[in-house]
């Protein structure tokens, strides 16, 4: 015969058991969703505080394989503070309009696939290194470094034709917004590529003056 | 005086792939890979102890991808297979003409990019057309090499060896323009940056067959468009039309070489 009072207790266990149970789970649900939402947690949209400005998108067009520009107003962080964050934010307008249902670039994705774009000093060409650097600094132009989600390359269709405007397009688009760019270099995940979907050269840096002239050439 | 050919690998960490040196003399040879300068290509220069070459024209038909690397894909549809169909069609109709065809693949075959240039560049080709297929697009995309033009040296940089044969691979992309366009099939010119393309010595083009039609149908329409045998037909016609065009010294568009 079992007493009583350890009937109750073992009830009483059983019930804060299941109730930690839930709880547990609902903990670890939370948790994860909270690291889901971290993960996109930067900035790719502009703060709808910061003033709209105009920005000049370079887009792509399958159908005739050119770049038209296309002015857009857009809220975008301050050139001066912080130069990294504006192009981010104007390039992911432009992947935005990829990934939009009536494209004439199709490309998946949207803005989370620009994970981060870093504007350094263009490194010097020029044989003679103290000669070169003055060139730049009198210059000022920028070497622009974009990093794009692996899940982007992935999804990218495969095509000499649609990777290369896609490449092209922020070259442009860079160019346009940021005139100091001169030079575009493309990571995924951080890390040098051979190519962007199995065609278009990640490996080389691109000359934002060049990819205006391809892209303006059908 | 001595001319080599070896092929050597250098040090990958340096992302100096697989050198390949043809014509170098051999003192040249080992003084750049002691110097690890790593990659480069030298073209033997024209000397009067050289027996002259018997004329010949050679075509390289480079069939991308292959093996493990499909390219493109879709449900059932691999750019690989198009690509290598594609290629033998060509081949083919080349033949009929008495073009010598040198190819980099005639199976599905995993061919290192590396591999497609040592055969493009030991063939001493008067074109190379490397094969592409898309489901993007719509058309024949014609694309050259982006690299500016250089003048031809002695000794090229392996990753650069297409800048002396910029602008014939320009005048290449006219010919095949007109002769497409003239087969009534809707033509894209561009240019690109493809490693394959442009470490080819020789007037080069990547030629990408997109499906005929309105751009934006779905995956399994493009497939059919790609698919369909009279479409590969009237593509490979046409380009073949282009290479005897580009053969014919009256043409005057610098098959011949400089």
């Amino acid at each position: 015969m079992i007493p009583r009072y350890q009937t109750v207790l073992f009830v009483l266990l059983l019930a804060a058991s299941v109730i930690m149970t839930v709880l547990l789970w609902r903990q670890l649900d939370r948790a994860h969703q909270h690291m889901l939402e971290g993960q996109s947690s930067a900035p790719t949209q502009a703060p709808l505080v910061a003033p709209a400005e105009s920005a000049t998108l370079m887009v792509a067009s399958d159908s005739d394989g050119s770049l038209q520009p296309r002015v857009l107003s857009l809220p975008l962080p301050s050139l001066e503070a912080n130069p990294g964050a504006r192009a981010r934010a104007i390039l992911g307008r432009l992947l935005d309009l990829y990934a939009a249902g009536d494209s004439a670039h199709p490309v998946p994705g949207g803005a989370a696939s620009i994970e981060q774009v870093y504007l350094l000093p263009e490194p010097a060409n020029d044989s003679n290194p103290s000669t070169a650097s003055n060139k730049n600094a009198q210059t000022g132009s920028q070497l622009a470094v974009v990093n794009l989600s692996g899940s982007f390359a992935a999804s990218h269709p495969s095509g000499i034709e649609t990777e290369t405007l896609t490449v092209l397009s922020i070259c442009a688009t860079l160019h346009a917004n940021l005139p100091r760019v001169g030079s575009v270099r493309f990571l995924i995940d951080g890390q040098q590529h051979d190519t962007l979907a199995g065609h278009a050269d990640l490996t080389r840096t691109y000359l934002t003056s060049q990819a205006i002239a391809e892209g303006a050439t059908p | 005086m001595r001319w080599t050919e070896p092929v050597a690998r250098v040090d990958e960490r340096r992302r100096l792939a697989v050198t390949q040196i043809t014509g170098c003399p051999i003192l040249a040879t080992y003084l750049f890979l002691w110097l690890g300068w790593g990659t480069i290509l030298c073209n033997p220069a024209p000397s009067l102890a050289q027996a002259p070459q018997p004329p010949h024209y050679t075509v390289v038909l480079d069939a991308a991808h292959g093996g493990d690397d499909t390219g493109g894909h879709s449900g059932n549809w691999a750019e690989k297979d198009t690509t290598l169909a594609l290629s033998v069609r060509l081949r083919s109709l080349l033949a009929a003409r008495g073009i010598a065809v040198v190819t980099t693949r005639e199976a599905n075959t995993n061919i290192d990019p590396v591999h497609r240039d040592e055969l493009a560049n030991h063939a001493n080709a008067q074109a190379c057309i490397s094969l592409h297929a898309s489901l993007s697009g719509t058309g024949v995309h014609l694309f050259t090499s982006s690299l500016p033009p250089a003048q031809p040296a002695r000794i090229q940089p392996w990753r650069t060896a297409q800048a002396p044969f910029i602008n014939r691979s320009l005048s290449l992309a006219g010919v095949l323009n007109s002769a497409l366009q003239h087969a009534g099939l809707h033509v894209i010119l561009g240019r690109t940056s493809m490693p394959v393309v442009d470490s080819m010595a020789c007037p080069a083009i990547a030629i990408e067959m997109s499906p005929e039609g309105v751009p934006g149908g779905s995956d399994h329409t493009a497939v059919d468009s790609l698919n369909d045998a009279d479409y590969q037909a009237r593509v490979a016609e046409a380009i073949a039309a282009a290479i005897v065009e580009w053969r014919s010294p009256a043409s005057g568009t610098g098959a011949q070489q400089p």
